[in-house]
């Protein structure tokens, strides 16, 4: 039948007249065809009687279902493996990454396993680079299986694993335990495999802790029920072609409500949560040893530790894929982006080694005479050692003669292991004077605090709680590791409509006040006196601060100046000759005349217009200016905003964005509420490592090279990436483009240069450098993919893209390619199956979340209803952000609270983003990198209630509840200590916004979950897939 | 009766004028003939100890044309109350105070002996009187601190009311806030961008919120009588020493070959600002200390390459000085708008080279102000001559007057050509103003914003009758002045100043023939009258001025201030 099923099911958009049989309910076309596909399996259970299908058959169908896919994984060798071919065949080419010959064994004997979410990470680990790419099977399947798994896999070798998977293999007992959501069953099985391909019924009927397996689902379980009903949600978002992507997932979604949907199961699409887990299971606590190129690391959500061997930690540089296509035809062809994000001053965890320093005395570092690359692990000495090939350019460069060294009888240096730029991926040189500005030594950076003393800004306290927190803050500025105090000096200025310098010189006996009213033409009008050592000049300064806040008491001024503000601290820090940053503590839109006077244009009637672009365009002019004068100087800005109303975000937080530095935004600011969240947001920028005076270049062997920089950063050329300041949460996304033909002998490296200032006044090089694979094969390309680091390219290339295009053809854009990528996919790299049929490659599977994730982020969804302010603000914050950032941001963490067992310090697992996972008795806690939620249910036990808020129930709880009291007992105590451990990994501060459900504020929260349709159009993870097949559906024919 | 010598020495002693000649050319034929122009020498503020104040109004002519003041020379009938205006013949009632007049009971201004009679009247608001510093802190550490002791002890030199205020410049200008408590402000403004009123008005944050137009009628300046940079001295007398006290020498780096970069010409345009759009009409006084000349900005009078020398006599004289036309006329604009104010610029150039005072001559030559130089602040050349400003009667007032005007009123038979000397022109046409300008002409009154007892103005009259009459005439010249003056708080008035008016009532007669005047010449006179015509540029011409005559110094604003000697050489040029 099912077969049957398939082969007559017309395409998915075309459905409709074929459905017939299914609930025509749905939208138009529901999606038989596609049901067909998963399932054979699955319609036969739903055709069927329910339990009609022998259970054992079922099963037999699904798994094979799923080995197909894995099949479809490895282009090369298992070409076709039609339903029925054996499992075997399939678990090992879905075993995409390497893994050991042992494991190989192990899956296939569990062969009926399907998908494999988490065998990665003991692949890399055990199995050979070489090997690798060949066998790569051990797959997913198994993990995804069961449950078992996981976490017996990692540590196992082999042997148990095979164990574990007779388990999973056994069809009726897994599934079903698995399968508790029964509507997915039947249709999903195919799906099952979150790697590789995904059955489009698949992925829905999966039971979620399932993982890949999750799609596999019982004969037994699959009802009759379910087939009919997951037709129907598919076929609505599909049937509906809508034009514009987000206004037609709205309308898709609303299809969806109809009464077939509830018997989708979501938990058999492909999970996040579960794909985190699953590596965290199989990789967390380990040591990656980055001795091998092309090798794939573990998310960014695992807890791994680093071994550097001659290729960057990727903390410091992550790739969207480790293996690059051998061919631009090839890249061209499958639309995968080859970017990395660099994040060349990452912090490294305490376990791993810092950096180390390598000092070349007054020669400087050794370069390759043509290319310029510094010296690594990737030069080829030849010649006894007295020369050597550069390995990016291939020019064969002398070695000088102290830097001789004879060779080994492999050829490798005898110092190899003795020096760090020929034995690991990063390491610093000490730069020599030629590497200065002027030739001089650079002087230590400044810090600058310019605080607006307007009405508003006076009024809400914030002049007097930034005053009395530099007092303490300042004793905390950072310094060179090891250093005793820090060389930092310090500045301040006070501004309105003019602006106020002081002179704090140690020797006065009271801070000296100078205001400087000509902002036409801003000048600094001190020259001894302004930049100063806290510790020498703590005195005056703490007077001067002391001073401040009752200064300005009773001043009505409200007007601000914002350009003369930042020019006047370009210019103090040019009078001092030093790079630096300035801290500016700004409320309102800067309307008093001066340059860079701003005017509002926030016109929500531009929304959804092609002109919507323009709310997010910076005003040229003297911004842009300004830009360049603070990237000259090395000047950092650091934009902290007060806004009671709209204050033009996308051009005050332009300098910022591209001098390295960062915009933080407290709407509405009341010292109460947000005060403690605004200062530990500036402690921490205060405190955190920063390297100034940045210019980075990024050097690739030939072939290819890189052609796009995102971050914030400013280009005066194409290829060097000049950063006022760089500190350790700002990456940069490089894309790369082919020149020429990649070889899969010498694959392709990357060497990224960062040259900077410490905050010590040292000048320093940061080399880090990364070897890929490169191949002629897609399919090695698609197994090494990282999906967290290609939605961070997407979400960078978008935001920028923004600017110049129509939100809806940026849109449109980002659906596409991802259709293309998944149906390049499909068409040479999976085994044939049938037309209705989603399938994904392991390593993307949940890269379609993502995707949809992005596109319902705030600056890419236009609705009237947000504030222009805030999607800027969204926009800006993304450009500089990491992959672990934008992978949260993308995919907050909900946890539950109420099941979480007091007793251990763990972390509750995170579930799905999906309003189905709430439930009305629960506290849920969700964060996503830049805001933290705890949502309470309706019905959550008093009990809890009053352990966690000290009130006797839900509703005395003060509705802008934004802090937990620090209650004794553990309910309380777990979730401070919850919250305090995740405010710690993040780079900013996030305030606790209690949400009620059912309250106003709970907007907020359900915009977070990703999964579900977006407020403010977007459709919800289900329809998207939907959508997205029907694309590639199209793209295949 | 003494000799005419003695009689006319009497007078002058008396009236402080001097004519070149006391007996008067009849026709303008012969005046032209005379060679020595009709002029007299002028003192407004000749010291008379004897002279009782009078403490009332002046009586004026009511023609509105006229407003003489009633005068020894008027006619006066007794019986009908009644006097007439010895130049436009008016006929006036005298005003209901005057009803006991008689011929033995007149008022002083009748007397003939008070030809010169001085009016205190006390009209209108009280006036502020300002003293605003411009110090200059490019010099040595020795020379700063000499200038500032000075400045400190002329603090106490000031009368307690007077408002004070400080500017100090570098490469940038620093306008201080006084009486700041805990932190001592300042604005500060770069030296290479000149301000207008208005701007420097917001700048400084001086626009009034309230009702900018009601209160400014022409009653002058209304009721704040201070601002947060002009403060009284006995509130900021402590601050102020501080203030100086910390002041330090401008800290911008000077490269070798350059010289320091001193905003002089922006700081002035500050202070004239400053004064002008807060107190505007008033008494005030811009003391300017220099150390050097201006480099930078408008009004530079050299560059800061040391190894572009300052411009020379030569350069000068061959128009070979790069910045003197552009920064003569930034100087000549600030002098126009200060004296327009009533304000007062001093220069205090202390400096071993030049310091453009070439450039600078006309801010104190239109304002009135002293120029002083000396090779350093640490001389005593500079100290007591600073002292000396500030010197006081024995009454304790001040020996100097601000803001005053110079009317003169002739009878028909001569008409005004001009005045040379510390006063700009108030462009007040009248019948008796001459077409035939000399100095400053076309006017009958003048601005003069700064008088001493010993400023003295040249007045350059033309004797206008067509044919000799062969009568012997008296012919009138009727002289007002009006000054300012401040009386210091220590005297029993309350009033911080006072405004007094001063007229003085001069006949000489009309010689039948041309003999008659040349017995009357008085030679003195003649001489020096010469010098004060040099600045007239047609006199230039005729009198080759010698070299040693340089623009440095400063001819013409005081007869006094010229040696006889010099001017002797100038007559004697001329007799050849």
């Amino acid at each position: 039948m099912s077969q049957q099923g398939y082969v007559a099911a017309p395409p998915y958009s075309q459905a409709q007249p074929g459905m017939g049989g299914y609930p025509s309910g749905y939208g138009g076309p529901p999606p038989q065809p596609m049901y067909g596909h998963y399932g054979a399996p699955p319609t036969g259970v739903a055709k069927g009687p329910v339990a009609t299908p022998p259970p054992v058959s079922q099963y037999g169908s699904p798994m094979q279902q799923n080995g197909a896919h894995p099949q479809r994984i490895q282009p090369p060798s298992a070409v076709s493996s039609p339903y029925g071919q054996p499992p075997q065949v399939p678990y090992q080419s879905m075993a995409p990454q390497s893994l050991p010959p042992a494991q190989q064994l192990s899956n296939q004997m569990s062969g009926m396993q399907i998908s494999g979410y988490g065998q990665m990470p003991m692949q890399p680990t055990q199995g050979p680079p070489s090997s690798a790419p060949q066998h790569p099977l051990q797959p997913g399947p198994p993990q995804m299986m069961s449950q078992p798994g996981p976490p017996h896999m990692m540590s196992q070798p082999g042997p148990p694993q095979m164990m574990s998977q007779p388990g999973p293999m056994v069809p009726g007992p897994q599934t079903q335990p698995l399968g508790s959501p029964p509507p997915m069953g039947a249709a999903p099985p195919m799906t099952g495999m979150a790697a590789p391909p995904m059955g489009m019924s698949g992925p829905f009927s999966g039971p979620p802790p399932m993982g890949g397996a999750g799609f596999q689902q019982s004969p037994g379980q699959m009802q009759p029920q379910g087939f009919p009903q997951q037709p129907g949600p598919y076929g609505g978002p599909m049937a509906a072609p809508q034009p514009g992507f987000p206004g037609a997932f709205p309308g898709g979604a609303s299809q969806m409500a109809g009464p077939p949907q509830k018997k989708l199961d979501p938990n058999s699409i492909p999970s996040t949560t579960q794909v985190i887990e699953d590596d965290q299971a199989k990789k967390g606590g380990q040591l990656y040893t980055t001795n091998v190129r092309g090798q794939v690391p573990p998310l960014v959500t695992t807890d791994f530790t680093v071994q550097d061997q001659g290729n960057a930690s990727p903390r410091f540089m992550r790739c969207t894929s480790y293996t690059f296509p051998c061919t631009s035809d090839l890249a061209k062809q499958c639309q995968v982006p080859l970017a990395t994000i660099i994040k060349p001053l990452a912090t490294i965890p305490k376990t791993e080694s810092p950096l180390f320093m390598v000092n070349h005395g007054e020669t400087g570092p050794i370069r390759c005479n043509r290319c310029k690359a510094y010296m690594c692990p990737y030069m080829q000495f030849m010649d006894g050692g007295r020369r050597y090939q550069c390995a990016f350019c291939n020019c064969v460069n002398e070695v000088p003669a102290f830097y001789f060294q004879h060779l080994d009888h492999m050829g490798r240096r005898m110092d190899v292991y003795e020096r760090p730029e020929l034995s690991l991926g990063s390491y610093e040189f000490i730069a020599t004077l030629d590497y200065c500005k002027n030739n001089k030594p650079p002087s230590p950076p400044a810090y600058i605090f310019m605080i607006d003393v307007s009405f508003s800004n006076i009024k809400s306290g914030l002049v007097r709680l930034v005053c009395e927190e530099l007092k303490t803050l300042l004793d905390r500025l950072p310094r060179e590791d090891g250093a005793e105090s820090s060389v930092v000096k310090v500045g301040f200025v006070t501004y309105n409509k003019v602006l106020h310098f002081y002179n704090v010189k140690s020797a006065l006996a009271q801070p000296q006040m100078m205001v400087v009213s000509d902002v036409a033409e801003m000048f600094v009008p001190l020259l001894d006196g302004f930049l100063v050592n806290f510790t020498e000049s703590r005195a005056v300064i703490n007077n001067l601060l002391d001073q401040i806040p009752d200064m300005f008491a009773d001043t009505n001024e409200s007007e601000t100046v914002f350009a003369p503000v930042v020019q006047a601290g370009v210019e103090a820090l040019k009078a001092a000759d030093c790079s630096g940053k300035l801290f500016i503590f700004h409320s309102s839109i800067p309307t008093a005349e001066a340059p860079g006077k701003l005017k509002n244009r926030d016109d929500r009637k531009l929304v959804s217009t092609d002109k919507e672009k323009t709310l997010f365009q910076p005003m040229r002019g003297v911004y842009e200016q300004l830009v360049k004068d603070c990237v000259s100087q090395g000047c950092c800005v650091d934009l902290f905003l007060f806004p009671s109303q709209y204050l033009d975000l996308a051009t005050m937080g332009d300098t910022p964005t591209h001098t390295g530095g960062s915009v933080y935004k407290y709407s509405n600011f009341q010292v109460e509420m947000d005060g403690e969240n605004f200062l530990s947001d500036l402690r921490k920028d205060v405190e955190k490592p920063i390297g100034f005076d940045a210019i980075m270049r990024v050097r690739t062997s030939t072939g290819f090279r890189a052609t796009d920089f995102h971050g914030a950063v400013h280009m005066n050329n194409t290829t060097d990436v000049e950063m006022a300041a760089i500190d350790c949460d700002k990456a940069v996304t490089v894309e790369f483009k082919h020149d020429d033909t990649l070889s899969e002998e010498t694959g392709a490296l990357m060497q990224c240069a960062l040259l900077y200032t410490t905050v010590g006044g040292q000048r320093r090089l940061r080399v880090h450098n990364l070897s890929l694979n490169c191949s002629a094969q897609l399919s090695e390309l698609y197994k090494s993919c990282e999906t967290d680091a290609l939605i961070n390219f997407f979400a960078k290339s978008a935001y920028r893209a923004m600017l110049n295009q129509p939100l809806k053809t940026v849109r449109d854009i980002l659906v596409n390619q991802t259709a293309h990528m998944l149906a390049c996919y499909r068409k040479n790299c999976a085994s044939p199956s049938a037309a209705s049929q989603l399938i994904l490659p392991d390593a993307m599977k949940v890269f379609p979340v993502y995707m949809n994730s992005l596109m319902k982020t705030l600056p890419l969804v236009s609705s009237s209803e947000l504030a222009t302010d805030e999607r800027a603000y969204q926009r800006l914050t993304v450009l500089s952000m990491g992959v672990e950032d934008t992978q949260l941001l993308l995919y907050p963490r909900l946890i539950p609270l109420h099941t979480m067992s007091v007793d251990s310090d763990a972390v509750p697992a995170a579930v799905r983003c999906s309003e189905e996972r709430l439930t009305d008795g629960g506290v849920f806690l969700l964060e996503n990198g830049r805001s933290l939620f705890l949502w309470v249910g309706q019905s959550c036990p008093p009990d809890l209630v009053q352990s966690l808020f000290n009130v006797p129930s839900l509703a005395h709880l003060p509705p802008d509840q934004s802090s937990l009291p620090d209650l004794d007992n553990p309910y309380s105590k777990k979730l401070r200590s919850i919250i305090s451990s995740i405010c710690e990994q993040r780079s900013n501060s996030m305030k606790v916004l209690v949400v009620r459900q059912k309250d106003r504020p709970e907007v907020l929260f359900r915009q977070q979950l990703v999964e579900d349709k977006g407020l403010h159009g977007g459709a919800s993870y289900m329809d998207f897939l939907c959508y997205v097949h029907r694309e590639i559906r199209q793209l295949l024919t | 009766m003494a000799t005419f010598q003695e009689f006319i020495q009497q007078n002058e002693d008396r009236d402080g004028v001097r004519f070149s000649w006391n007996v008067w050319p009849s026709s303008r034929l012969e005046a032209t003939r005379m060679v020595v122009p009709v002029a007299s020498l002028f003192t407004p503020l000749k010291e008379r100890p004897d002279l009782p104040p009078i403490q009332y109004e002046p009586v004026l002519c009511s023609r509105a044309t006229c407003r003489a003041v009633l005068n020894p020379l008027c006619q006066v009938d007794y019986k009908a109350k009644l006097w007439a205006c010895n130049f436009c013949y008016q006929r006036n009632q005298f005003p209901p105070t005057y009803a006991g007049i008689s011929e033995v009971n007149q008022p002083a201004e009748l007397l003939p002996q008070f030809s010169t009679i001085e009016y205190v009247v006390q009209r209108g608001p009280q006036m502020p009187l300002s003293f605003l510093y411009v110090v200059d802190t490019c010099m040595e550490d020795e020379d700063l601190q000499a200038l500032k002791e000075s400045l400190q002890m002329s603090l106490s030199l000031l009368p307690p009311t007077a408002l004070v205020g400080l500017i100090t410049f570098g490469r940038m200008i620093q306008v201080h806030e006084l009486g700041c408590e805990g932190i001592s402000k300042s604005y500060v403004f770069r030296g290479t961008k000149d301000l207008n009123a208005k701007q420097l008005q917001e700048m400084l944050g001086l626009t009034k919120p309230a009702a900018p137009q009601a209160g400014r009628g022409p009653q002058g300046p209304q009721v704040p009588l201070s601002n947060r940079f002009l403060q009284p001295v006995q509130k900021v007398d402590m601050n102020l020493t501080d203030l100086l006290g910390e002041l330090q020498r401008d800290p911008w780096p000077v490269t070798q070959g350059k010289r320091p970069l001193r905003s002089l010409g922006v700081a002035l345009s500050i202070a004239v600002g400053l004064l002008e759009c807060t107190f505007p009409n008033t008494g005030a006084r811009i003391m300017t200390f220099i150390g050097g000349p201006a480099t930078q900005g408008p009004g530079m009078v050299v560059g800061d390459e040391l190894k572009i020398p300052i411009r020379s006599w030569h350069d000068i004289e061959k128009d070979n000085a790069k910045f003197m036309k552009k920064a003569t006329k930034h100087y000549e604009a600030l002098a126009n708008r200060a004296s327009a104010n009533g304000h007062i610029i001093d220069i205090y150039a202390c400096a071993l080279d030049q310091t453009g005072l070439g450039e600078m001559k006309c801010c104190s030559n239109y304002t009135g102000g002293y120029m002083v130089m000396a090779d350093s602040f640490n001389t005593s050349l500079f100290k007591q001559t600073f002292q000396r400003v500030f010197t006081k009667e024995v009454q304790g007032a001040f020996k100097m007057a601000f803001a005053g005007t110079l009317e003169i009123k002739t009878s028909r038979e001569v008409k005004i050509s001009g005045a040379i000397g510390p006063c700009v022109s108030l462009n007040a046409k009248g019948p008796c103003v001459s077409e035939n300008e000399i100095g400053t002409g076309g006017t009958c009154q003048w601005k003069i914003c700064g008088v001493d007892p010993s400023t003295t103005l040249a007045i350059y009259f033309e004797v206008v009758n067509q044919v000799s009459v062969c009568v012997c005439v008296c012919v009138c010249v009727c002289v007002c002045v009006c000054v300012c003056v401040w009386s210091p708080p220590s005297a029993v008035s309350a009033e911080p100043s006072e405004r007094r008016v001063i007229c003085k009532d001069l006949q000489r007669g009309i010689a039948v023939r041309p003999l008659n005047c040349y017995l009357s010449i008085h030679a003195c006179t003649a001489v020096e009258e010469v010098p004060h015509r040099l600045i007239g540029s047609h006199f230039k011409k005729r009198f080759q001025a010698p070299k040693r005559i340089s623009f440095k110094h400063n001819f013409g604003m005081r007869g006094e201030t010229i040696s006889t000697a010099q001017c002797f050489t100038v007559r004697s040029m001329e007799m050849q």
